[in-house]
């Protein structure tokens, strides 16, 4: 249901997300896209490559503005009003928005929408920065991450915040879906998509998105990327299905978090003489919440 | 924000069938009557004193059965906006109301719904753009809100608050149109007022406003579109044309609708409002409600023996730079009484319209002085409007003043 031709860059992991996220599913679709990457090289006029019906409002507001067409729906649905078409299937709505507008700028529509019940599922592609502006740093950036507004200098080694746990914000809501995903484990995204799109009210995924571009990495590598996310438990697998936790994936062998972080060239300042704390930070910030998340499951 | 003064059970109307009621209404009662009888798909608003009332009253309609309308009772202003660009994006007949702050956090996404040519209508209850904080009637909320790419009426009645209303629905998804409509009354002044209003009936008012059926809806899912795309500068300017078109063919579309309106219901307005301009010599130029003490002065200086008169635009946008040439251009000197400023500008905005409109035409204009008033709720007297009308008789009026400032 996505066009080839988008202008995405070579190995984004985003125009993968959107693709299996379409995939997942045999409903109409109406899309609420934020401003943002997948925006802007996605819908250059006179061109789409939509084949459902879509829309971009601002950057903050894709959770506000699939809302107002929900309740459209509900109430011309309601009233016999609807536009006519070939099968009467219950059209799903989809809000997709990059870190910056779901994190940051977006997170009190995202948060409005949440709590009013509307029917809909809002993706958020994670790419731990505000890479279509130029790589700022956002909410979503990870410790130590070299970004244009936190960069490594001389005296600073890149963020020093960790990110924030939009997923359990999310989940804190009390809505019958939240999830996360990677594109590298693709049956686990779709069956995740197709879960929460069944769910009766809102459901929130948070979906890992390598970018080549602000992450330095080689486009190549970002299906490899996708997965060594996971498998280091940097971005845990796991749903939240009616306040019931689980995880979705366990590795066999938890791969050490610097076979991750050395394949980006963003964290290439962690990897100098002097930094090897930093690192070892990373590490143990991953093994914690692994442990708490373990542990949750066990509840 | 919470609203100071909730509507006395008593205000609250019955509907009724079929027949017309004259009733002691606020302006923001007889508006929630309209939305009612216009039973809209959507509506989706965050409450701000003073129109908070509007969205309650409807809220109780819903709860009460008598509206079929989803409620979209959002977090903040921006998102009531945004929810009202994907509300009428598919399909949706859509409407708001907001004041001040409000219509401020509203900004970004005006512009997107008239970008989008989306046929959105708003009720504004005008309030000063706060800081510091003041929640009574000025017009600097929506004056900033003149570029935006709304079309823009202003009421000086309830009873034309309302009728506004059911206009502005016609108007808006008039397809030589598709813009979105803001209806103007004065906060508190109008919003909170009682006034004798004349309710259509229901059935009527529905017949007027007609059914809605969008050209683009998202919920065609048959026939997928593309919203707010990425237009780069070989396509925007051409997009934004399209909206000047649109906006020229609003001035025309609006004066149909309102003869029409005029015709059923024997109540019209046109693009102004003249008061004792036949023969005047001189004249106030002013929106909204502040033209009833204007016009009382008018009579007490008629009956005087002098030449003033009066001029209320009723549309600020699209401006109605002829009709107002052709009824001031005889003067000899215009007063252009602004409830709003424009810091660093030679007078207040309605001024610099009235001014500009009147030197292109080239037609002998008459001097146009500003003078800026009821800041933040600050009360006109009357014997202030006298001394404005006294100033255009001197040789040399002072070019713009702040009324009643205590300098």
């Amino acid at each position: 249901m996505v066009a080839p031709g988008h202008r995405l860059c070579t190995g984004c992991g985003a125009g993968v997300i959107i693709r299996q996220m379409l995939m997942s599913t045999d409903y109409p679709i109406v899309v609420s896209n934020a401003t943002g990457c997948v925006e802007v090289c996605t819908s250059v006029y006179p061109y789409t490559a939509w084949r459902v019906p879509w829309i971009h409002n601002g950057f903050e507001n894709a959770a506000a503005t699939i809302s107002g067409v929900e309740a459209a729906y509900k109430s011309m649905k309601r009233r016999g009003d609807l536009p006519a078409r070939k099968n009467d299937k219950p059209i799903k709505f989809i809000a997709l928005g990059g870190d910056g507008g779901t994190y940051d700028i977006g997170l009190q529509s995202l948060s409005g929408a949440l709590e009013r019940g509307h029917d809909f599922l809002y993706i958020c592609y994670d790419n731990g920065a505000y890479m279509n502006t130029g790589i700022q740093r956002s909410s979503a950036s990870p410790f130590g991450a070299n970004t244009t507004t936190s960069p490594a200098g001389v005296m600073i080694q890149g963020k020093q915040e960790e990110r924030k746990d939009l997923t359990a914000i999310a989940a804190a809501h009390n809505i019958p879906y939240v999830a996360t995903a990677s594109p590298g484990y693709y049956m686990d995204f779709t069956r995740k998509v197709s879960k929460a799109l069944e769910a009766k009210g809102p459901a929130f995924i948070n979906v890992l998105s390598v970018c080549p571009l602000g992450w330095k990495s080689e486009p190549e590598e970002s299906q490899v990327l996708a997965r060594l996310g996971v498998e280091t438990c940097f971005w845990p697998l796991f749903e939240i299905e009616n306040g019931k936790f689980r995880l979705t994936f366990r590795p066999n062998v938890k791969k050490p978090v610097v076979e991750y972080l050395k394949r980006q060239g963003r964290f290439g300042h962690l990897f100098k003489a002097g930094n090897e704390h930093m690192l070892a930070h990373i590490q143990q910030r991953v093994d914690e919440e692994w442990g708490r998340l373990l542990e949750r499951e066990k509840k | 924000m919470l609203d100071v003064v909730t509507a006395p059970p008593e205000t609250r109307v019955a509907p009724r069938a079929a027949m017309r009621s004259a009733k002691a209404l606020t302006g923001n009662i007889a508006v929630a009557q309209a939305i009612r009888q216009i039973n809209p798909h959507v509506c989706a608003a965050y409450p701000i004193t003073p129109t908070t009332q509007i969205m309650q009253e409807v809220a109780q309609f819903v709860a009460d059965g008598l509206m079929e309308t989803e409620l979209v009772p959002c977090e903040s202003e921006h998102s009531a906006m945004s929810a009202c660009v994907g509300a009428s994006a598919a399909g949706a007949r859509v409407i708001t109301a907001t004041s001040a702050n409000g219509l401020a956090l509203m900004w970004e996404v005006l512009y997107i719904a008239s970008g989008l040519r989306l046929p959105v209508v708003m009720a504004v209850g005008n309030r000063a753009l706060s800081g510091p904080l003041n929640i009574h009637c000025d017009h600097s909320d929506s004056m900033g809100a003149r570029d935006s790419g709304w079309i823009q009426i202003y009421a000086e009645t309830a009873q034309e608050a309302y009728d506004n209303i059911l206009q502005a629905v016609r108007i808006a998804e008039h397809p030589d149109v598709l813009l979105p409509v803001m209806t103007c009354m004065d906060g508190f002044l109008t919003t909170h007022t009682s006034e004798n209003v004349e309710l259509l009936g229901d059935a009527e008012a529905r017949d007027f406003v007609g059914a809605y059926h969008a050209r683009y809806s998202l919920l065609d899912v048959d026939n997928p579109i593309t919203y707010g795309p990425n237009d780069l500068p070989d396509s925007y300017t051409e997009h934004k044309y399209q909206q000047v078109l649109a906006m020229q063919n609003a001035a025309r579309v609006i004066c149909e609708i309102d003869k029409e309106f005029g015709e059923r219901f024997g109540r019209s307005y046109g693009m102004i409002d003249t008061y004792c301009m036949e023969d005047a010599e001189t004249a106030i130029v002013v929106l909204s409600s502040t033209a009833g003490i204007v016009k009382e002065m008018v009579d007490t200086l008629r009956a005087e023996g002098r030449k003033v008169g009066l001029l209320r635009p009723r549309v600020f946008r699209p401006f109605p730079a002829q009709e107002l040439v052709d009824a001031l251009k005889g003067l000899r000197a215009v007063a252009v009484m602004d409830r709003a400023l424009s810091f660093g500008a030679e007078g207040g905005p309605l001024f610099t319209e009235v001014q500009s409109a009147l030197r292109n035409a080239e037609c002998g204009a008459p001097k146009v002085v500003s003078r800026v008033f009821g800041l933040g709720g600050r009360a006109v007297a009357r014997d202030e409007i006298r001394e404005i009308y006294d100033e255009l008789d001197s040789d040399r009026p002072v070019k713009f003043r702040l009324v009643g400032v205590r300098e």
